[in-house]
């Protein structure tokens, strides 16, 4: 009697206080549910070397544009207060802390915070890894930047993922698809990639589709450092070595500062063309330390490479108003998730101030057609799910201190994205059939 | 017949319970539960060095190896079974550490410590480098079944039971190892080498026994996890993961086979709570609670419970 009793009754205070402090926090954490907003979880990168370039000004354009949206500030189609009449509630969490972490948290926010929507993720082993957790929990999970050809392949048939950011094979066949255009004596190509999972696919895909567009191109030099290097001596002198006509980087953040830095002070770039698949994001950062004439992208119609239109207009505006400076690309691929979002909730619903549930908002978001700051937005590939549009690329000046995009070439989505249920990289390789460019 | 003596009683019970409270508990804390117990596993295998006098700075290896071993077996050589995919890991860990260990154990503290972080980087290049394993983005672990039976939508619930019971059975298992004569000959050489090998053990051997039994324990953490979380990458092998892995045992603290579990526990809960709470700076409140834990409790979480079991006494 004595054992059992010694076996139940929690005699130890600090025993006593855990277990009344995990049932305190169980219980004090269901009370979220049901509170007549719409909630939407937000990720992205809050802390790490990604939340400078990309997270931040994510999170920053997610809480102008929600804010706006729950006072009906945005203009049309958007003119309407929150999602469907509900104010939105946003619930922000951090990206860092790889995929174990992020799927964990995942479960956390449907779960324990009850949001009814999540967007965000911008690394793609993150996304990776919350799809098939999105499925199994029936919750509408939107990816707005992560671009990995593998996402609709590992998730088959996706029906609560969606992807309203582009693949990034769209990123190198535009690049080259330009170059082709604007550089009609280009001979020799060499790379400088992060040496990661993001680095050596951009890379495959630019080599594979020059070999395409343009067979008599060389390939003359690849490197790959690791990934937060920041000192690139040896790469420079190793490009310089090799005397290619482009110098291809998909680097990003502070490496893709540092290189451009530190390239154009060793005269890297003197007579040579550097093309930056992300380099929009760093463009109020340059200044006159880069070298005229360097192209960059955008990783699709956003950014300084968005068309002029009423969304845009307003974002752009709103945007800097609050934080100061220009809406970069990463701001609007969040924008324009958020937009999805409210468009498919809205389709969905069958009145206003009324919530429809996760499957009719799939079902609404399924093939849908939007309007946002980047144009209008098909959901035309991977069965609905992945959203399909072009990519521009334009040459950097910094003239009379201000940035700007000069000789911006437009490719329109038929051109550079594969056809439904085409593999981007096979498509690559058979030298893709069925692109239309006109 | 076996004495279960009290310890092991509770250990069991404790298992047991938090097994049924799968029917209870709210199913996020369930999967927050199965994360922290699978990296107490892995914990488990740092501690059980430690007492030894050995840091690992790179148990990740083994994290990674359990991790990648459950992935491979379900996507690429179509093993399914939840048992026969642990034992992999658990073979395939013990097979690397028996090998790595001829090395590792003729070395001690500092150097010890970088020689296995090397070698958990070094599986971290490779697979980076691998790029039908997904390089850095790492793939998706496919559903497993129990037996011929498949859990289907009560996957995650079946994980967390199957991570509750091995849980339970390695404390139980590693209770009574830290109890044996071996437990005792590893403190010896923790306190005084060359004073064991002059009473006739062999402590490099003792080590290397050791090494490998902390490779397989932390292989079965981490094939938890990667049933788990349906996905697994190289950053399982990353040193700030195994760097988590020592904090976790520093925060428990060595004296008890149970601390590791409650340390993870603790770890997860504040973590998740932080990132709620302040997400902008939930680094911080996780560094402030670790670091308090650290000046109050410089024996870790344990000794809270061995000052009240002294009192009690008293």
């Amino acid at each position: 009697m004595n054992r059992l009793k010694s076996l139940f009754v929690p005699r130890r205070p600090v025993v006593a206080a855990l277990a009344l402090m995990a049932v305190a926090l169980a219980a004090g954490s269901a009370q979220a549910a049901e509170n007549g907003k719409f909630r939407v979880g937000i990720v992205t990168f809050l802390s790490g070397a990604a939340a400078g370039p990309f997270g931040v000004p994510s999170a920053h354009a997610a809480e102008t544009v929600i804010d706006a949206l729950n006072k009906g500030l945005l203009p049309a189609p958007y003119n309407t207060k929150g999602i469907n009449g509900l104010e939105i509630e946003a619930v922000i969490i951090d990206e860092n802390g790889g995929a174990t972490k992020q799927v964990e948290e995942f479960r956390n926010l449907v779960e324990r915070q009850k949001v009814d929507a999540v967007i965000g993720y911008i690394s793609s082993g993150d996304c990776l890894a919350v799809s098939p957790v999105a499925e199994e929990l029936k919750i509408p999970t939107v990816f707005y930047d992560c671009g990995t050809s593998r996402l609709f392949e590992e998730n088959k048939a996706p029906k609560y993922s969606f992807r309203t950011g582009l693949d990034a094979v769209v990123d190198n066949v535009g690049a080259v698809r330009y170059l082709a255009d604007t550089r009609p004596k280009m001979a020799s190509i060499a790379g400088i990639q992060q040496n990661y999972a993001w680095g050596q696919d951009s890379w495959t895909d630019f080599v594979e589709t020059t070999k395409k567009l343009r067979p008599e191109v060389k390939v003359v030099g690849e490197q790959f450092p690791k990934i937060f290097q920041g000192q690139y001596g040896a790469e420079i002198s190793a490009l310089s070595v090799a005397k290619p006509d482009v110098i291809h980087s998909s680097f990003w953040g502070g490496d893709m500062e540092a290189l451009v830095l530190q390239g154009n002070a060793r005269g890297l770039f003197d007579g040579r063309t550097l093309l930056l698949t992300c380099g929009e994001s760093a463009m109020e950062h340059y200044k006159d330390q880069a070298p005229n004439g360097m192209v960059i992208g955008g990783r699709g119609p956003f950014g300084a490479f968005a068309p002029k239109n009423a969304l845009s207009e307003w974002l752009r505006a709103a945007y800097s108003a609050k934080w100061n400076e220009q809406p970069v690309y990463p701001s609007f691929k969040i924008v324009q998730a958020i937009l999805g979002l409210k468009a498919a909730v809205e389709k969905a619903a069958a009145a206003p101030g009324k919530q429809p549930d996760a499957d009719k908002i799939t079902a609404a978001f399924t093939s849908l057609t939007f309007e946002s700051p980047s144009g209008t937005v098909k959901m035309a590939r991977s069965t609905g799910h992945q959203a399909m549009q072009g990519i521009a690329y334009g040459e950097y000046y910094f003239e009379g201190g201000k940035a700007t995009l000069k000789n911006v070439r437009s490719y329109k989505d038929t051109c550079v994205t594969p056809p439904e249920g085409v593999n981007g990289q096979d498509w690559i390789k058979s030298g893709m059939p069925g692109a239309k460019c006109d | 017949m076996m004495r279960v003596d009290r310890t092991e009683a509770w250990l069991l019970g404790a298992g047991l319970a938090l097994a049924l409270g799968a029917l209870v508990l709210p199913s996020w804390l369930t999967f927050l539960l199965t994360i922290a117990f699978a990296k107490g596993l892995v914990v488990q295998g740092v501690v059980i060095q430690m007492r030894a006098g050995l840091v690992s700075f790179g148990q990740g290896l083994y994290y990674c190896i359990g991790g990648y071993t459950v992935g491979v077996g379900g996507q690429m050589v179509g093993v399914h079974d939840a048992f026969a995919l642990l034992l992999l890991s658990m073979a395939a860990a013990a097979a690397v550490a028996m090998v790595l260990g001829l090395l590792l154990t003729r070395y001690r503290e500092i150097f010890f410590a970088m020689l296995t972080l090397a070698f958990s980087m070094i599986l971290y290049g490779i697979l980076s480098k691998s790029q039908s394993l997904g390089s850095t983005d790492g793939f998706n672990v496919r559903a497993v079944t129990a037996l011929g039976w498949a859990p289907g939508a009560g996957g995650k619930m079946f994980v967390y039971v199957l991570t509750c019971g091995c849980a339970a059975v390695a404390a139980v298992l590693l209770h009574r190892l830290s109890k044996s004569s071996v437990g005792h000959v590893c403190e010896a050489i923790r306190e005084n080498e060359v004073r064991v090998e002059y009473l006739g053990v062999s402590p490099r051997w003792m080590l290397y026994a050791t090494y490998v039994l902390a490779a397989a324990t932390s292989a079965l953490g981490g094939g938890l996890i990667g049933m788990a979380t349906g996905h697994v990458d190289p950053e399982m092998a990353y040193w700030t993961t195994s760097g988590e892995f020592i904090f976790i045992a520093l925060l428990g603290g060595i004296s008890h086979v149970a601390a590791p579990f409650l340390a993870a526990t603790l770890f997860s809960t504040v973590r998740t709570y932080a990132i709620q709470f302040v997400p902008h700076s939930w680094q911080m409140i996780l560094g402030f609670v670790l670091l308090g834990i650290i000046i109050f409790l410089p024996k870790g979480l344990w000794s809270l419970f061995r000052r009240t079991k002294a009192e009690a006494r008293a």
